[in-house]
């Protein structure tokens, strides 16, 4: 970490760490992460093994129906690779989604693997401004509540941070749809954007705020907008509720360290004492738990496309549970879980790195 | 006139049987002169020191009779008011650098803030004030201790870090809050003749807290001692051996001697005084 | 009374009886002390009681059809009004609550003992143990858990029973990691020392000694799991992948007054309410419940 020349004088205790040390440091991190992930990736692997192939007492039957003559049902079964031995079928598999094939999804008769490369932008989009939000409101309302611990406005914070984990998602999405669509029409309803507006964008990024600036469309850009407006605000407010809780605890522990009070004898102004000498620790926490959060929010969208109709990867998960379309479900849970995974890790990592404590 | 007037001074905690007070009704009188304050550990020394500044913090409550610091009243000062005074004119050494440097900020920012905050300076002069006051904390090769982080630097060498931050804005009275508990013996003397020398050649006031007795007396003109919040004996710095209370002495008798010929340290026989 | 309060708050008390009930007591009088957590055990209770006394208090049946009063507004005859069948929303809310705590109890009886059991194992033999058990842990701790539930659910087949082994699946690996860091802590206790000298059994220390040592980290982390084993089955059974109808679940409710949410919105709207309250009650009660078992977590989670 450090870059001080030997000349120093160094008493008892002082560690001088060569310059290139930290690039190993940094390379050693990268490659546990490397590990680690791809341990976890096997592990999820094996768990959707598990669902798909050993839980259902007949996948053969799932696939051919009960009218099958003997012939067809054993044809289908030897096709489906379910004579081989369990390890073998599971080296298959894995094999099979390492090179992409996540299988056929009955209910679109099309490839997983490109349906899901379809509909996960949309989910990206969706969360990325929830996320934004939460970031953006949640964070000063926690350094708030911790500045002024015990107030009024530290119970209704505290209140609200609470109700993040007690109010269903779909629920909340309803009554909003039935408030602010249907009764006070600030906001669009359902989808995406207006029908009319549909195939006018060519996807590029597949995100459509994106596609349509690109694209130079101001008119479908603020249809999305006023679409995208209320279900982010939502993802957003269980956002804001995690990250506003986190941050306080966070901040708490901050505010009674000496540090804070040698800052407070310097004469530091108030505002830089508590955003620079108290936030500044917690920084490296903070991004942990935003891509908790982030990655919660790519598991809340389930709920919440449903109920708004977003044609985004939740939704069409839950499309595929009411078909019975193991390949989507399983395929749609393996990309959720790998994103859920990386980010989880990668906030691990990130953490090690950025503090510079961390780095000896 | 004197510099710092305290009357009455009161810290009181909150608990399950109503507050209870820790410092109680503490006064005391300082001009540029070096005082210390010397009693053991827990005996409210270091809340004595901030509540000086107007720093207790909650739960805790200070209240006074009068608190005056160059004819200003600190009582009546909003805590805007307060912040022009403390580092600028009024500072404190706190007690452990390994607590009480911040930890992920670079040194030399920290010292550079303490100045940032009362004086308006260029980039380049800031960094040369920072670069001569380590220097004046004799930290050879000050520019390269300035890019480290307090974890990179030895206790001895963040304490004249701290020494540093505390100084740099000169301020008048410099409260030093056990500024040399945490280090080895070897530095300890270092560190004091430092703060004595530095403190000499500024005119400054100096409220050295100790529990150590002794360290005291050689380095302060007028000592107070003080037992579970109050002061129970005052006297000059040469008259210690001559101190009447019973606590007093059971501190000086405490201390190991060069020869020792006893074979267990006495115990303060806390039962000759009523202090509790 | 009073001397029994003497008796409860005694310094010095003479059987292990006493002493256990003593401890309790002071818990007890520090959580009441607390008005959220106050509010979150009289909702608790309350929870209980209408689930115990369901057919007594609710009006009419939860499932009897009444086709000639469908889609009725709020009033003092239907408290919270009828649903698209004319059934009383408020009888099915009430009704529901049965289905409410039997999932919340059963998550916790089979999630919480199996956590418990492979932390505890881990944390007492460590080395190789520890490892293989952790990293499955590691693995379930890092996957997303609503997803999972819905590709166990997706599996099983939709129903109630399997919503709440999905959902219990998914549940047990906290409670196995603070199992596993009570356990170590507690490992090179001279107190575990001395029991093995006594030439007590791996087993019986596990279940004797290890295991109670753990409840109280464990009480406070299962009540404030309770609102997300609430959420994720009323997310199911919203899904229609849990609770089957007629049954009165309320996630289930839910889904059926989305239809109407526009004209209807109570359809809707008071299943959802009894699910936000019944969930802040164990928010609250397992917040007050940290700070007097747990004060070194203070407001994290
Ligand atoms: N935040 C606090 N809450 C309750 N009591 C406190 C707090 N801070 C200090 N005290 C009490 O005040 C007494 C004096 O503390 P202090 O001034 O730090 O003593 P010292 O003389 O060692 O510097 C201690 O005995 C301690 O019990
Ligand atoms: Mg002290």
């Amino acid at each position: 970490m450090s870059s001080s020349p030997s000349s120093l004088p160094a008493p008892s205790g002082h560690v001088i760490t060569p310059h290139h040390a930290r690039w190993l440091v940094i390379v050693r991190k990268l490659l546990s992460f490397l590990f680690v992930v791809a341990l976890t990736f096997l592990a999820l692997l094996a768990v959707t093994f598990f669902i798909g192939r050993i839980i259902p007492i007949d996948p053969v039957l799932a696939v051919v129906g009960d009218r099958a003559s003997n012939e067809v049902y054993e044809a289908a079964r030897v096709a489906m690779g379910l004579d081989r031995p369990l390890p073998v079928q599971f080296f298959a598999y894995v094999g099979d989604v390492l090179s992409g094939d996540l299988g056929r999804s009955v209910s679109t008769n099309r490839e997983v693997i490109s349906d899901l490369a379809r509909v996960f932008p949309a989910t990206l989009e969706m969360a990325t401004i929830g996320i934004i939000i939460g970031v953006l409101i949640g964070v000063p309302m926690g350094v708030f509540a911790a500045s002024h611990q015990g107030s009024w406005v530290d119970h209704i914070i505290r209140m609200l941070a609470l109700s993040g984990y007690a109010v269903p998602a779909f629920w909340l999405g309803l009554v909003g749809l039935a408030l602010f669509y249907a009764n006070l029409g600030w906001v669009a309803g359902p989808g995406r954007m207006d029908v009319y507006f549909e195939g006018l964008i060519e996807p590029v990024s597949g995100l459509l705020l994106v596609d349509s600036l690109l694209a130079g469309d101001t008119e479908v850009f603020w249809n999305a907008v006023s679409h995208i407006v209320l279900p982010a605000l939502i993802l957003g407010f269980f956002a804001l509720a995690y990250i506003a809780r986190m941050t306080r605890s966070f901040m708490l522990d901050q505010l009674s360290q000496e540090y804070i009070t040698t800052a407070r004898v310097k004469g530091v102004p108030g505002w830089r004492v508590l955003w620079v000498h108290a936030f500044l620790p917690i920084r490296v926490q903070l991004i942990t738990v935003i891509g908790l959060s982030y990655a919660g929010l790519l598991e809340g969208s389930v709920m919440i496309e449903t109920v708004f109709s977003w044609p985004g990867i939740g939704n069409y998960l839950t499309v595929a549970l009411l078909n019975a379309d193991m390949n989507a479900v399983l395929g749609a849970t393996l990309v959720i879980g790998m994103v859920f995974i990386i980010i989880n890790k990668l906030s691990d990592v990130l953490y090690g790195l950025l503090d510079p404590r961390s780095a000896r | 006139m004197a510099m710092l007037e305290l009357e009455n001074l009161r810290v009181s905690f909150p608990s399950a049987e109503g507050p209870v007070d820790v410092v109680k009704g503490i006064s005391l009188s300082l001009g540029r002169e070096r005082l210390g304050i010397v009693g053991e550990s827990g005996s409210g020394k270091s809340l004595t020191g901030r509540a000086i500044l107007k720093l207790i913090n909650r739960p805790g409550i200070m209240r006074a009779d009068r608190l005056e610091f160059e004819g200003i009243d600190l009582l009546s000062r909003s805590e805007r008011q307060m912040r022009h005074l403390r580092g600028a004119r009024l500072s404190m050494v706190m007690q452990d650098p390994k607590f009480s440097l911040h930890p992920v900020m670079r040194v030399g920012d920290q010292i550079a803030e303490a100045l940032r905050c009362h004086e308006r300076l260029r980039r380049r002069d800031v960094k040369a004030r920072v670069i001569a006051m380590l220097e004046k904390v004799r930290i050879n090769d000050p520019e390269a201790v300035a890019r480290l982080y307090p974890h990179q630097i030895s206790g001895g060498m963040g304490q004249r870090v701290m020494i540093a931050m505390m100084l740099i804005p000169k301020p008048d009275l410099l409260i030093a809050d056990e500024p040399t508990s945490a280090l080895d013996v070897s530095v300890q003397a270092t560190v004091l003749d430092l703060i004595d020398s530095l403190v000499t050649d500024n005119g400054m006031g100096l409220m050295l807290i100790s529990h150590d007795l002794h360290l005291v007396a050689r380095y302060c003109d007028r000592i107070l001692v003080m037992n579970a919040g109050e002061v129970v004996e005052e006297c000059a710095a040469g008259q210690l051996l001559q101190a009447t209370h019973p606590y007093t002495q059971g501190l000086l008798a405490a201390v190991p001697q060069m020869v020792e010929d006893r074979d267990a340290l006495p115990v303060i026989d806390r039962s000759r005084w009523s202090g509790t | 009374m009073n001397s029994l309060q003497q008796w409860l708050s005694d310094e010095s008390p003479e059987t292990r009886w006493q002493a256990s009930l003593g401890r309790s007591w002071r818990l007890l009088r520090m959580l009441m002390k607390n008005p959220l957590a106050l509010l979150g055990s009289l909702i608790i209770i309350g929870l209980i009681l209408i689930a115990a006394f369901a057919p007594w208090i609710a009006p009419q049946s939860p499932i009897g059809q009444d086709l000639g009063n469908r889609l009725l507004p709020p009033s003092s005859e239907h408290l919270m009004g009828t649903d698209e069948l004319g059934r009383d929303i408020f009888s099915r809310v009430i009704h529901g609550s049965r289905i409410t705590l039997l999932i919340v109890a059963l998550v916790a009886i089979i999630s919480a003992p199996l956590g418990l059991l492979i932390g505890a194992v881990s944390g007492y033999f460590g080395g190789w143990v520890d490892k293989l058990l952790m990293g499955i842990t590691d693995v379930f701790l890092s996957m997303p858990k609503l997803i999972l539930a819905l590709a166990f659910v997706a599996a099983l087949g939709p129903g109630i029973e399997n919503a709440i082994i999905a959902i219990a699946i998914t549940a047990w690996p906290v409670y196995a990691r603070i199992a596993r860091a009570e356990t170590q802590t507690f490992r090179q206790s001279e107190f575990i020392a001395a029991t093995q000298m006594l030439g007590a059994s791996d087993t019986r220390i596990i279940v004797r000694h290890v295991l109670p040592l753990c409840t109280s980290s464990m009480i406070v982390r299962m009540t404030l799991d309770m609102a997300g084993i609430i959420l994720t089955a009323a997310g199911l059974g919203f899904l229609g992948l849990g609770a089957q109808p007629p049954l009165p679940e309320w996630g289930a409710m839910i889904s059926r007054g989305r239809t109407f949410i526009l004209d209807q919105w109570w359809v809707a709207t008071m299943p959802g309410i009894a699910i936000i309250v019944v969930s802040l009650g164990f928010c609250f009660l397992g917040d007050g419940l940290r700070d007097v078992l747990d004060p070194r977590h203070e407001g994290q989670r």
